[in-house]
């Protein structure tokens, strides 16, 4: 019976179905992985009261989170030095986020159950996001202002809330006067000094130029001071208060209120407080720079760059793919020599992403960017501008490598216009270059989406190219800000992919790093499957469309 | 049909142009033809600039070095001696001139020029006897022995100012220890041989006296309250007796001293502690009748080279034997010529060797590639000295006919030879030969070590077990899905899978390095096992399905049983995982990764190909499946309905109709699914531990060339010998992924030509 059964091929077949089944159950698993802990990083976990004892130790009191569950079996534990009672079966330990790196020099710790006293969760437990140190986790005990006593205990919360917001609005001051204005400042106080090498390299530098640049100079020095004033009195202003607060071995510190994002109790938060919470958390992330090298706060500089380059890349790569098909479909006598261009263009679709790195550093950042600078920027040597990798050579290198994406597609959409409608548009005395510009491509144009879509997506998700030609782990300006022109081509940028690989592996603190790279390799992965969608779903409709013409 | 057409429209366009209009229009679509053509030729020219451009990046590797003679002229201050030794000056422009008899001239290079003209003073009635270059070569200092006993240290010293804007050097000799000769036999006997090491602070000297080798150092000691610096002098005599000595030699961290003998026998000495020097081993480095005419210390001063008077030279380096003692180890030698050897110059900077032999031929050699770069006749009388420049760039020799000869080198990558990329190659201070990658570090005089092989070994590992895990999969699935699975969950099937094709790998390898790695490492057990219990446990679903109650089974409907085999995987594998945990220790008595290693030795890296494999046939399986299915999907329907309706099960119709049909379609498939294994960098680099180890073992972590490629290349300088071996290996990888996919290309048009044609 089994043999007959064997012999029907049956089972090979159910053995093929299960690969079937196993390949959608890895990307549903993968997904769902990234979805779950990407989701959940930002929902404020409770803290719990530990009362611990080890072996023959005090018992110790802890604040922290639970992250992770471990569960060995006792033989393993032995072996691993662990002492196992007879009738224990498993050593179950507790991987817990007891911040505070400032006051215990770690952030994480593990914890055997067995030792493990008491458990409680304390309403009053607060936790203080930082932004040096990670986090903090105690009991609030008072709120200072310049050394005297605001509140204690029972008002302290409020009181507390309400000093931090103020020293956020001025901190958000600060910020602006130092990176805006500050910013500007030496960025126009770096652009005369290129004018007044430039005019020397010229010959050119008078004492009627030097006194020139010299009044400008002065000038902006003036404006520097006044805002150095300002900042003085703002820092001082946020520097006067502090809070007072109790860590789990009973310490009492000092956090200034300067150096706090925000605090909370997260266990006697409602589930209204959780989800605001929530979405104030995942506001941050998508619109504040990082903090911590990069562990914490947001990646708007990683997104914004992302966003920059593909843009940059899209306005190069569209019209030369564009071109090269329309060359080889409208233009080029199909023979031979175009069957070779076409297996030309599909295999450089497979060409390693990591050699465009190499050619895009070799010859665009080093050939053509050195040539660019001895050209047209002698004045800021040997400082490179343009021949150091940057957002220009990462954005050409990208258009490069995603050309034969933009190929292909276009090449696609233009076979399904049937021939008939250029017959006709030729009919009716059109040239070649009307039919072409007026009929077929504005009906290839949703090819012509289709494939730029997808180079996007390709060209958002890669990052061993970039890593030579551009990206940077902390890039301190946006490549596009307020000062003239505006858009800095020569800057390094930051890149969402990028992010996840450095943050995840560069970090010194990977460990808690990690919620923030999930994070963000969730919102890298809906940016891409997004965008092969739409370009699915474009391409689905290009074809209704086109099989309704034929028919 | 449409070429008529476009021959037509402009005759039937010109009929009508005789409007300004019509023309305008004529020379728009002239244009634009001419844009067009531009523009497309010009993307494929861009796309063939890719590869000429690393071809003319790695080029320069394979050329030959170059020697030009560019000045010839007569030995300045010829009546002030003989040359003992010749030196010049970082820039090739100053050099000078060490004479026998106590006279430092320092000359013009391109000219001949005197420049400068100084005598040591020497006490009355004293002669000099011998003569030597201190060790650390960066100190540009010599020392002269005297015939009482005591030595003089005198170094040179070149100020390079730029006034006007030019460059100007001038040379002087300083005494560092002052002028007054050291006492080194305090006997007074004449001081024969002599060998020196001078620092900024200490000096060693050690030198051959009577049949004595001493070994003096003299230690500089600031005192706190006095400007003046005391000298601290400790001298120690060796054990030894000094009678047939030959040669000294100290190397540059002052803690070796070898000592050669007219025999050829070396011994190294430990003087790590100067009062007391140790013996350490003894070894005979050239054959019986053979003399050892030249003994210098490759740059690193980690091993000798030996110049006899056969023409040999042979690199000898101090190596842990069987025993773990240190013994010296001929690595490797040279025949240089057929006359005795007179003179090695080590460059000193690579590890470079410069010879010069009897007859006036000179050779540049790279010990670590083995090659010799450059062999010329410089002089036709026998010479007396040579020299190679700080830079490698320049080679001055000093003939006894009263001239010395200048030549212009040109020798940029001498590190790279097919040996040194792809051979076992013998390093300095290894007990064997090995691949070795390992390309830079933080010392000057670091032996690079630029085998590929390690890393074309990463390379094919990675692909290896990830084809491994792919292939199976997509294969399979490509087949179910084209063949079996009902239209509509195809539908759904399909374009899922493609787009897993699309996640980023830097997600995937993320993904691979920090929760997979950590996940394997701790359920090794149950992995193997739910491996083995699922190909099993859907066997026997399957077979008892078919006795389920027909109205059950009917309700799931025909080419759905993938969807039912979702929750009986999911349910296995949890199984098995959750039955791994009491069973590895049962069976191991701890886990299954401490029973490898204790049964077997087999050790276990967190990120290995173990996980790289899954990982990147993650990775893979989309592209593989995608084309698979294409191939499969694509078979004529009138084949596998005649094989049907001739009796065939779907399964045998399966196998030898539609898979023999569309096997160059596979096969074209797992090529391009494997040109993307080899080049895929994001997560090998992030889920190996990226070390260029060459181990076969699954658990074991791996680096390729891709990988490589990242981690080193931001780091390497442009247009060096790393540089372009890291492009060599770009282009490598390029030209194995395009050859692979032009090949899977042709076969898949082949194919479609086939099926067009059934």
């Amino acid at each position: 019976m089994i043999s007959s059964w064997f012999k029907s091929g049956s089972p090979w077949i159910w053995l093929n179905a299960a690969a079937v089944s196993a390949c959608l159950i890895m990307i549903v698993g993968v997904l769902g992985l990234i979805v779950v802990r990407g989701i959940g990083h930002f929902w404020p976990s409770q803290v719990a009261r530990f009362s611990y004892q080890e072996d023959n130790a005090q018992a110790k009191t802890l604040f922290a989170e639970i992250i992770d569950t471990s569960v060995t079996p006792a033989a393993a534990a032995k072996i691993s030095g662990y002492k196992m009672a007879d009738d224990e079966d498993d050593l179950v330990q507790y991987q817990i986020k007891t911040g505070n790196r400032d006051v215990t020099g770690a952030d994480f710790r593990w914890l055997q159950e067995r030792n493990i006293k008491s458990q409680d969760l304390p309403a009053d437990l607060m936790v203080v996001e930082r932004r040096e140190w990670g986090n903090f986790y105690g009991q609030l005990v008072a709120v200072k202002e310049n050394g005297k006593t605001l509140a204690s205990d029972g008002q302290a919360w409020s009181v507390a809330q309400t000093k931090i917001d103020e020293a956020l609005i001025v901190y958000e001051e600060i910020a602006h006067l130092e990176k805006k204005e500050i910013g500007a400042i030496n960025y126009s106080l770096e652009q005369l000094r290129l004018k007044g090498r430039k005019l020397e390299l010229k010959g050119q530098l008078d004492e009627t130029a030097k006194a020139a640049i010299e009044n400008e100079k002065t000038e902006l020095k003036k404006q520097y001071e006044q805002y150095q004033i300002q900042l003085r009195t703002l820092y001082q202003k946020i520097r006067s208060a502090s809070l007072v607060a109790k860590t789990d071995s009973g310490k009492e510190v000092d956090i200034p209120v300067a150096k706090v994002v925000r605090i909370y109790q997260p266990n006697s938060m409602n589930l209204f407080h959780k989800i605001g919470h929530y979405f104030s958390k995942l506001g941050e992330f998508l619109a504040d720079d990082p903090r911590e090298a990069n562990t914490e706060g947001g990646i708007f500089p990683a997104i914004f760059g992302t966003i920059m380059m593909v843009l940059i890349m899209s306005i190069i790569v569209t019209p030369f793919g564009v071109i090269a098909a329309v060359y080889l479909r409208e233009y080029a006598k199909q023979g031979f020599t175009t069957r070779l261009i076409r297996i030309a263009v599909n295999n450089l679709a497979g060409v390693p992403s990591v050699v465009y790195g190499v050619f895009g550093l070799g010859f665009f950042v080093y050939i053509l960017g050195g040539n660019i600078d001895k050209l047209f920027y002698p004045e800021s040597a040997p400082a490179p501008v343009y021949g150091t990798p940057g957002l220009l050579w990462a954005s050409i290198t990208l258009a490069l490598l995603t050309l034969p994406v933009v190929i292909v597609a276009t090449e696609e959409g233009l076979a399904r216009i049937p021939k008939s409608i250029r017959e006709g548009s030729l009919a009716l005395g059109a040239t070649k270059f009307e039919t072409l510009w007026n009929t077929v491509l504005p009906m290839a144009s949703p090819a012509i989406m289709t494939g730029m879509i997808l180079a996007v997506a390709r060209a958002a998700g890669e990052v061993a190219p970039l890593m030579m030609v551009g990206v940077v782990k902390l890039a301190p300006t946006l490549p596009l800000d307020g000062n003239a022109p505006f858009i800095h081509l020569d800057r390094k940028f930051m890149h969402l992919g990028f992010h996840i690989y450095d943050v995840g592996f560069q970090s010194p603190n990977v460990e808690a790093a990690r919620p923030l790279v999930y994070a963000t390799a969730l919102l890298l992965v809906l940016v891409i499957i997004g965008l092969n969608l739409a370009a699915i779903v474009i391409r689905n409709n290009l074809r209704e469309k086109y099989r309704a013409l034929e028919g | 049909m449409s070429e008529n057409l476009t021959n037509l429209t402009p005759s039937a366009v010109t009929l009508a142009a005789s409007k300004p209009y019509q023309k305008w229009r004529l020379i728009k679509d002239t244009l634009a033809r001419y844009g067009v053509v531009g523009g497309g030729l010009g993307v494929i020219v861009a796309i063939v600039l890719i590869f000429f451009y690393l071809l003319y990046v790695v080029l320069p590797l394979f050329g030959s070095a170059t020697a030009t003679s560019i000045a010839e002229y007569d030995v300045p201050e010829q009546a002030l001696g003989k040359t003992v030794l010749l030196e010049t000056e970082e820039q090739n422009e100053v050099a000078v001139r060490f004479t026998g008899s106590g006279h430092i001239v320092f000359f013009d290079v391109a000219t001949g020029k005197s420049l400068l003209n100084q005598a040591i003073t020497i006490p009355e009635g004293v002669h000099i006897t011998s003569f030597a270059q201190s060790s650390l070569i960066s100190q540009a200092s010599v020392g002269y022995g005297l015939s009482d006993g005591r030595a003089i240290i005198v170094k040179h010293h070149y100020k390079v100012t730029y006034p006007n804007n030019k460059r100007q050097i001038t040379p002087s000799i300083e005494y560092p220890l002052g002028e007054q000769p050291l006492v080194i036999d305090e006997s007074g006997a004449a001081l024969d041989k002599l060998a020196i090491k001078v620092e900024a602070d200490k000096t060693i000297v050690v030198a051959k006296a009577a049949d004595k080798v001493h070994l003096v150092s003299f230690a500089k000691e600031q005192s706190l309250f006095a400007d003046e610096a005391t000298m601290n002098r400790t001298a120690v005599v060796l054990d030894v007796s000094a009678k047939k000595i030959v040669n000294l030699l100290i190397d540059k961290e002052d803690s070796q001293l070898y000592l050669v003998d007219d025999e050829g026998l070396l011994s190294a000495y430990d003087i790590n502690d100067k009062t007391a020097p140790k013996l350490k081993h003894q070894q005979n480095v050239v054959e019986a009748g053979k003399k050892i005419t030249n003994l210098t210390f490759l740059n690193g001063d980690l091993s000798l080279l030996v110049g006899d008077s056969t023409g040999l030279v042979s690199q000898w380096t101090q190596v842990k034997n069987e025993l773990k003692q240190l013994a010296f180890k001929k690595i490797r030698s040279f025949k240089v010529s057929n006359e005795a050897i007179v003179s090695i110059e080590s460059e000193q900077r690579r590890k470079g060797f410069m010879t010069v032999d009897a007859s006036g031929y000179v050779g540049i050699y790279h010990s670590t590639a083995e090659r010799e770069l450059i062999k010329e006749h410089v002089s036709t009388s026998p010479p007396v000295a040579a020299l190679l420049s700080p830079r490698a760039n320049r080679l001055l020799l000093e003939s006894q006919d009263g001239k010395i000869h200048v030549w212009r080198l040109d020798n940029e990558h001498p590190e790279v030879s097919i040996k040194s990329l792809w051979q076992q190659v013998w390093y300095e201070s290894y007990p064997k030969p090995d691949y070795i990658w390992q390309s830079s570090s933080a010392s000057n005089d670091f032996e690079p070590k630029y085998s590929l092989v390690p890393l074309v070994f990463g390379t094919l590992k990675a692909a290896f077990y990830a084809m491994l895990v792919a292939m199976p999969l997509a294969l399979m699935g490509a087949m179910y899905t084209a063949y079996f699975m009902s239209s509509k969950m195809r539908q759904v099937v399909k374009p899922t899978i493609e787009l897993m094709g699309a996640l980023p790998t830097v997600i995937l390898g993320f993904l691979a390095g920090l929760w997979l790695a950590p996940f394997i490492e701790k359920h090794l057990a149950g992995l193997f096992l739910s491996l083995i219990s699922l190909p099993i446990a859907i066997m026997v679903f399957a077979f008892f399905w078919q006795y389920l109650p027909k109205t059950l089974r009917q309700k799931i409907p025909e080419g759905w049983d993938a969807a039912i085999l979702i929750p009986v995987i999911i349910i296995v594998s949890w199984l098995a995982f959750t039955i791994s945990v009491p069973l590895e220790t049962f069976l191991f008595h701890g886990t299954l990764r401490d029973w490898f290693s204790r049964e077997f030795g087999i050790g276990y890296d967190q990120r290995n190909a173990l996980v790289v494999g899954i990982a990147m046939g993650f990775a893979v399986i989309p592209t593989i499946f995608s084309i698979a299915e294409d191939a499969i999907f694509s078979v004529p329907k009138h084949l596998t309905v005649g094989s049907l309706a001739l009796g065939a099960t779907t399964w045998q119709t399966m196998t030898r109709v539609v898979l023999l049909t569309a096997s160059p379609g596979i096969f074209s498939a797992v090529m391009i699914g494997l040109g993307r294994a080899v080049g895929e960098t994001m997560i090998v680099l992030m889920a190996t531990g990226n070390t260029p180890v060459m181990d076969f073992s699954v658990f074991q972590g791996l680096r390729t060339l891709a990988a490589n490629i990242a981690v080193e290349m931001p780091e390497s300088e442009v247009d060096s010998t790393h540089y372009r071996v890291l492009f060599l290996a770009a282009l490598a990888l390029f030209i194995f992924t395009f050859v692979f996919n032009t090949l899977a290309e042709i076969i898949r048009q082949r194919l479609r030509e086939k099926y067009s044609s059934l």
